[in-house]
């Protein structure tokens, strides 16, 4: 693919060598100069994290409860919460945003209905993280009476991140070509066969890809779990689902704006803002490299 | 039975309005939705309280347009360089450079205005821009320049707190630049090789080719990347939250701190009691905020259906 690439570029290449053009080459330096700013803002952010948090970053800091008004000790029950929340939610998610692709590469026609569904998912994307928060308080806290809980966090996650389960899992499928169905089913496979045998494990690979980076995209979110799940203290890690626990995000916000401690948890901040960075670009980095080493190693 | 859950999004989407519209109801039918919504004063807590949304909606619309001057020129000259400019070596290091961009959890950006723009804009930069500056036209005795000139650096460019919408907009850019951006460059992927080999052969440069073909070709999926941009600058809330000041008053210049729309909800909802009048109006705010974007998300739609333009969906 890239290979090709190059060979058809090669003559625009000699092309723009013979004569400099002094406005071209202006131009094309400013726009190199703004487009590579998002990478080096940041390459910034990162490395002040990293200054400010790898010294305070140590296996107490990691498998420790926090001590003395947070200002001392670990972060132990904070990781927990949040991959407790993160792991919930996409076990909740998962199954419905699956089906759901099945449902739209699979059995849907164009028309109406699938105009509306795609319609929905496209403005669900494009809903206010704080206002999923909303729902999730006036439907899980308060409607079904779940209580500022592990479990109405999860849930409130989980609507937030379906359309992107979604569209991923739906291109995972829609990748499988036509020709493998064809083949199961001039075997004599039902179409649900064809499905559950064929074209899940093939595309499956892809759906799991989806799903890590769905996971980098819950476990960084603060304002859902504001009001449905988030305390700025718990005892421990939470023995059910229906008690309220910290989590990275939300410890990082607290700690910096509330609280009579706001200078000598400082460090705290630092290292868990880049236990937060290192868990989320972690998983968003695994995601991208699976993704695409199976583009490459795509046979067919 | 697998149509049914086909629906989910749908029905998702309906819960979601229905729940939000039915907690917010009673503030418009009280208050009335014309004071509400055009009320200058929000001061939920006071007695009597006063629920005006304009202050916070001021605040949003101020803060998402000094983003947007930002965050678009940037976000689409990253989405050129990526799809046009840079060698392809560098380009599969940049893509999933701004992809991790994208998913930059957005209490560590309002945790770094916090901790060091805003130190740096009060500390450092007025001092320079309003005392310094001043001084230095004042010495100058051109007409103009020593009076005027110098008399708006001394009074506007001083930065009575860090905590200010510039810091915001400023912090809002770097989360918007890689939603812009990742659109932006499926868009002038999209357009077909052809249209630059045409443009070359006719013996345009690349700069001409990018102006006048690859970028006309792409307008609307363009126009797609810079509406779900504002979306997304309209419905981020810990930055906002953290770092735009949180006064609910109407921003007048670029270094007054604002409280836009979800900094409020997300402030407040902990103290509102339940089924109070101040629970109710956030919800009202957050009514709000899912109108604006709905209307956004509608538009897109309209453009991205029409024009063929670009797949959105997993891009957000």
């Amino acid at each position: 693919m890239t290979g090709h690439h190059e060979v058809t570029r090669e003559p625009f290449e000699m092309v723009r060598k013979k004569k400099i053009n002094l406005k071209e080459s202006f131009f094309l330096s400013l726009i190199r100069m703004l487009g590579s700013a998002g990478a080096i803002i940041l390459f910034i952010i990162l490395s002040f994290v990293l200054y400010n948090g790898v010294h305070i970053l140590s296996w107490d800091f990691i498998s420790k409860p926090p001590i003395e008004a947070m200002t001392k000790g670990g972060i132990f029950p904070v990781i927990v919460g949040t991959v407790l929340l993160t792991f919930i939610c996409m076990i909740v998610v998962i199954p419905i945003g699956v089906t759901t692709a099945i449902f739209l590469s699979e059995y849907s026609k164009p028309g109406l209905l699938l105009k509306t569904v795609m319609m929905s998912m496209y403005t669900l994307a494009g809903v206010p993280s704080v206002v999923f928060g909303l729902f999730g308080l006036a439907v899980f806290v308060v409607a079904f009476n779940f209580g500022m809980s592990l479990f109405a966090g999860s849930l409130t996650l989980a609507i937030m991140v379906l359309p992107y389960i979604i569209s991923t899992s739906e291109e995972a499928l829609k990748a499988v070509p036509y020709s493998f169905k064809e083949a199961s089913l001039a075997c004599g496979a039902t179409k649900w066969q064809t499905i559950r045998k064929v074209i899940l494990p093939t595309a499956m690979p892809g759906i799991l890809t989806g799903a890590i980076l769905g996971t980098a995209k819950v476990s960084g979110e603060t304002a859902p779990i504001m009001f449905t799940a988030a305390a700025f203290f718990t005892p421990g890690v939470p023995k059910s689902l229906f008690e309220p626990i910290m989590a990275l995000p939300y410890h990082i916000y607290v700690l910096a704006t509330a609280g009579t401690h706001i200078e000598e948890t400082r460090p705290v901040q630092y290292g868990t803002a880049l236990t937060l960075i290192v868990l989320v670009l972690g998983m968003n980095l695994l995601g991208i490299i699976l993704r695409s080493r199976q583009r490459k190693k795509r046979a067919w | 039975m697998v149509s049914s859950v086909g629906l989910v999004s749908v029905i998702v989407l309906l819960l979601i309005g229905f729940f939000l519209f039915k907690e917010a109801f009673y503030i418009f039918y009280k208050a009335g939705a014309m004071k509400v919504l055009f009320g200058t004063a929000w001061y939920p807590t006071y007695d009597p309280p006063s629920f005006g949304m304009l202050p916070l909606i001021m605040g949003t619309v101020v803060v998402t347009f000094l983003t947007a001057v930002m965050a678009i020129p940037l976000g689409i000259a990253t989405a050129i360089y990526v799809a046009e400019i840079a060698h392809h070596r560098v380009k599969e290091f940049l893509k999933p450079l701004i992809e991790m961009l994208a998913s930059f959890p957005s209490v560590v950006l309002g945790f770094f205005g916090m901790v060091v723009i805003a130190p740096i804009l009060s500390n450092w930069l007025s001092p320079i821009l309003a005392e310094k500056l001043p001084e230095l036209l004042r010495s100058t005795n051109i007409p103009f320049i020593s009076t005027t000139l110098a008399d708006f650096c001394y009074n506007k460019l001083f930065i009575a707190s860090g905590l200010n919408i510039s810091t915001a907009a400023l912090m809002l850019t770097v989360r918007a630049i890689p939603v812009i951006s990742s659109i932006a460059e499926d868009a002038l992927t999209a357009v077909p090789r052809t249209y630059r080999e045409a443009s070359y052969s006719l013996g345009a440069n690349k700069w001409e080719t990018i102006l006048r073909v690859v970028i006309p070709a792409s307008v609307s999926g363009l126009s797609v990347a810079v509406i779900l941009g504002i979306g997304t600058i309209i419905g981020e809330t810990m930055i906002v939250l953290m770092v735009a000041g949180g006064a609910a008053v109407i921003p007048y210049w670029i270094f007054d701190p604002a409280r836009p729309m979800p900094a409020a909800i997300a402030a407040e909802m902990a103290e509102a009691p339940y089924q109070s009048l101040h629970y109710q109006a956030l919800f009202g705010v957050g009514v709000l905020l899912l109108i604006f974007t709905f209307i956004l998300s509608l538009i897109s739609d309209f453009i991205s259906r029409k024009y063929r333009a670009v797949r959105i969906g997993e891009k957000i």
